[in-house]
């Protein structure tokens, strides 16, 4: 039973990682206002880059690092179309996934091209993360099991705590928060609201480079090609059911890992429940979520609002 | 006078949004070691060498034309319905039901209710965002996105282990439709069909409705700017939700006339994206529908000529992405210039 319960803890934190991440990252970019429908094209592009520098390094944590670099680039075209050029967000953001899901899966095939034809697919492996077990956490049972990761998944956990700080103790956040309430005002005390709305995007795209890293160095060794397989979109339901709140993403995530890890073995029991149904879930439950909010919705108020100095 | 420096700017536009397509397909061909010239006498070949040729192209323009007509009817009442391809699929699932049943009826009476389900089901997709936003005025965006995914798992569980499973069991795949069920075709090698005057037909019938009724004028209204029209008595919440569910409605008519006219059977990843290809051919055609048609054209020989690179020169097709991504950004930033030289202008004529 304890074996049950520890593998349900390792495989939902586990799932939870790559969702946990890039939440987190859409985050920090809604409360500045910035909507991007393109999470799941960053995660991708994240995880392309992720691993073609580790495999070409031979080290996962410079491919952690390609992987944060080509997040925070891509984050960085969403935002000068999204903040400085201010096309619609959901544009912007619809761009990114179109981009990111034909750039990807062209250079992973012309580069591995004779791998691929050849079906040698050992060629194409990256070294991933090797888990890690913490010192004293590591004998307590279940969380024990569920705390030995990959350090992407134990710094994940730690960026909840963080990002939460940041967003609600610091003048950085303040600035944040007031960029996505209130933009209007934020500008009139002298905040550059585009500069904030940059900062927060390329924070949100590194975070999903992150994510997307996770799933090329930790949770598998290679890449195939449309591999987020709608985790970006779950990660946007992610930071709904989590109300914007970094800790109630952290619930949400692990919910969404759990979810996920108990839908392999429900299939297995073969209760008569189809397993679609499990992986429909999170989308019915965001709906209903959705729903449930409502009016009095704590959605960030300017969100994917442009904003611009001029009168509209 | 200005009607004509307009149009002057629109040609403009358009030329610079071909030129950038070929700069992208060019760039990346070369980046990866094809020769250009040869890839694109491939690919205009296969978009446009012979009329078979051409005939296919309008066969892959003919959902693209029916999905971006949807999406812009949306867009141009300000309701972000990123859920065509839920849409889609849902219309093609209501199509496949009853054109599979539809053994007994005359084409008469079968291809009609064929339709009508599909409109149905693609209306029904469209319905929970839609509600959401009538009683709770909750953004669509989100929403929509959601119902893609709730509606392609849907998809799969009907076909893995539901009632639309074939009857032999083999496949993740519906039987064929019934042949009375089915959207006759002019030529089976390009498998041209009768959903492409059904297509031209309702994005006229679109046109029509948004340049030349009062239905139309309201439906822009609400969408250019909401406070004003909420002033000006137009129930903007009311023509939002029913903007929606008519866009459904319409992405479900494409589902349709796709496995009624060329697949005449349903299969798992039937929509392939397309839903979202289809925001790109209405943004691209500024959400104005005789230049969604054109864009929808393109993006057909697009897909045409990519497929064929494939096979010639093994250049992946996901190169279409790339290109539908760059003119789907540069036809909003047009937009959105546009849009701001048009406020100058009026602030400086006022």
């Amino acid at each position: 039973m304890t074996g049950f319960a520890d593998d349900m803890a390792a495989a939902a934190v586990r799932t939870a990682t790559p969702l946990l991440l890039a939440a987190l990252g859409e985050t920090i970019a809604e409360r500045a206002g910035v909507l991007n429908v393109g999470l799941e094209g960053t995660m991708l592009a994240g995880a392309f880059a992720g691993f073609l520098a580790g495999y070409v390094s031979g080290d996962p944590t410079v491919g952690l690092a390609g992987a944060v670099a080509a997040g925070a680039l891509v984050a960085a075209a969403f935002a000068l179309l999204a903040v400085r050029a201010r096309i619609d967000q959901v544009v912007a953001g619809l761009f990114v996934n179109l981009l990111a899901a034909g750039l990807s899966a062209l250079a992973f095939r012309e580069i591995f091209r004779d791998a691929v034809f050849a079906a040698e697919s050992r060629a194409v492996r990256a070294v991933p993360f090797a888990d890690v077990s913490l010192p004293l956490l590591d004998a307590v049972p279940v969380l024990g099991a569920a705390l030995r990761q990959s350090p992407l998944s134990l710094a994940a956990i730690l960026l909840v705590p963080a990002t939460a700080y940041l967003l609600s103790r610091t003048r950085i956040g303040l600035v944040i928060r007031a960029v996505g309430e209130a933009p209007e005002a934020a500008d009139a005390l002298g905040v550059s609201v585009a500069r904030v709305r940059f900062g927060a995007c390329l924070a949100m795209g590194a975070l999903a480079g992150a994510a997307g890293a996770s799933l090329t160095l930790a949770q598998s060794d290679t890449f195939i090609e449309g591999m987020t397989a709608g985790r970006g979109f779950i990660a946007l339901a992610i930071v709904i059911f989590g109300r914007w709140n970094p800790y109630g993403v952290l619930v949400a995530s692990l919910f969404f890992g759990a979810a996920s890890a108990l839908q392999y073995r429900f299939q297995a029991l073969s209760l008569g429940i189809p397993h679609q149904a499990f992986l429909a879930a999170p989308y019915v439950l965001t709906l209903l979520c959705l729903f449930g909010l409502g009016g009095r919705a704590r959605t960030p108020a300017a969100l994917a609002r442009p904003f611009s100095r001029e009168h509209d | 006078m200005t009607r004509a420096r307009g149009l002057g700017r629109e040609l403009v536009q358009a030329a610079v949004l071909v030129a950038a397509a070929a700069a992208t397909v060019l760039v990346l061909l070369v980046a990866f070691g094809h020769d250009p010239l040869v890839a694109a006498s491939v690919l205009f070949r296969a978009a446009f060498g012979t009329p078979g040729n051409f005939a296919v192209t309008l066969v892959k323009a003919t959902p693209l034309l029916v999905l971006g007509t949807a999406v812009a009817i949306a867009f141009r009442a300000a309701v972000w319905n990123v859920g065509a391809d839920g849409q889609f699929l849902a219309g093609a699932i209501a199509a496949t039901a009853v054109g599979v049943a539809a053994g007994p009826l005359p084409s008469l009476v079968a291809i009609p209710l064929v339709l009508a389900a599909a409109a149905a089901g693609g209306a029904l997709a469209a319905s929970p965002p839609a509600v959401l936003r009538l009683a709770r005025g909750t953004p669509e965006v989100i929403g929509t996105i959601m119902m893609n995914f709730v509606i392609g798992f849907l998809l799969g569980y009907l076909l893995e282990e539901g009632p639309l499973r074939e009857a032999a069991g083999t496949f993740p795949q519906s039987d064929p439709l019934a042949p009375s069920a089915r959207l006759p075709r002019f030529d089976e090698a390009s498998r041209l069909h009768a959903g492409l005057p059904v297509a031209i037909l309702l994005a006229l019938a679109a046109h029509l409705f948004l340049s030349r009724t009062l239905g139309g004028l309201r439906h822009r209204a609400a969408g250019l700017n909401a406070r004003a029209a909420e002033a000006a008595g137009i129930p903007v919440r009311r023509v939002a939700f029913l903007a929606l569910l008519v866009s459904g409605s319409i992405a479900g008519l494409a589902g349709a006339i796709e496995v009624a006219a060329i697949t005449r059977r349903l299969f798992t990843g039937f929509s392939g994206g397309i839903g979202y290809t289809a925001i790109a051919v209405a943004l691209l055609g500024r959400l104005s529908i005789p230049a969604v048609a054109a864009a929808a054209l393109f993006f057909g020989a697009l897909d045409v000529g990519a497929a064929s690179l494939q096979r010639a020169a093994h250049v992946p097709p996901t190169l279409a992405l790339v290109v539908q991504g760059t003119l789907l950004a540069l036809s909003a930033l047009f937009a959105e210039s546009g849009r701001r030289a048009a406020r100058r202008r009026a602030e400086a004529a006022a």
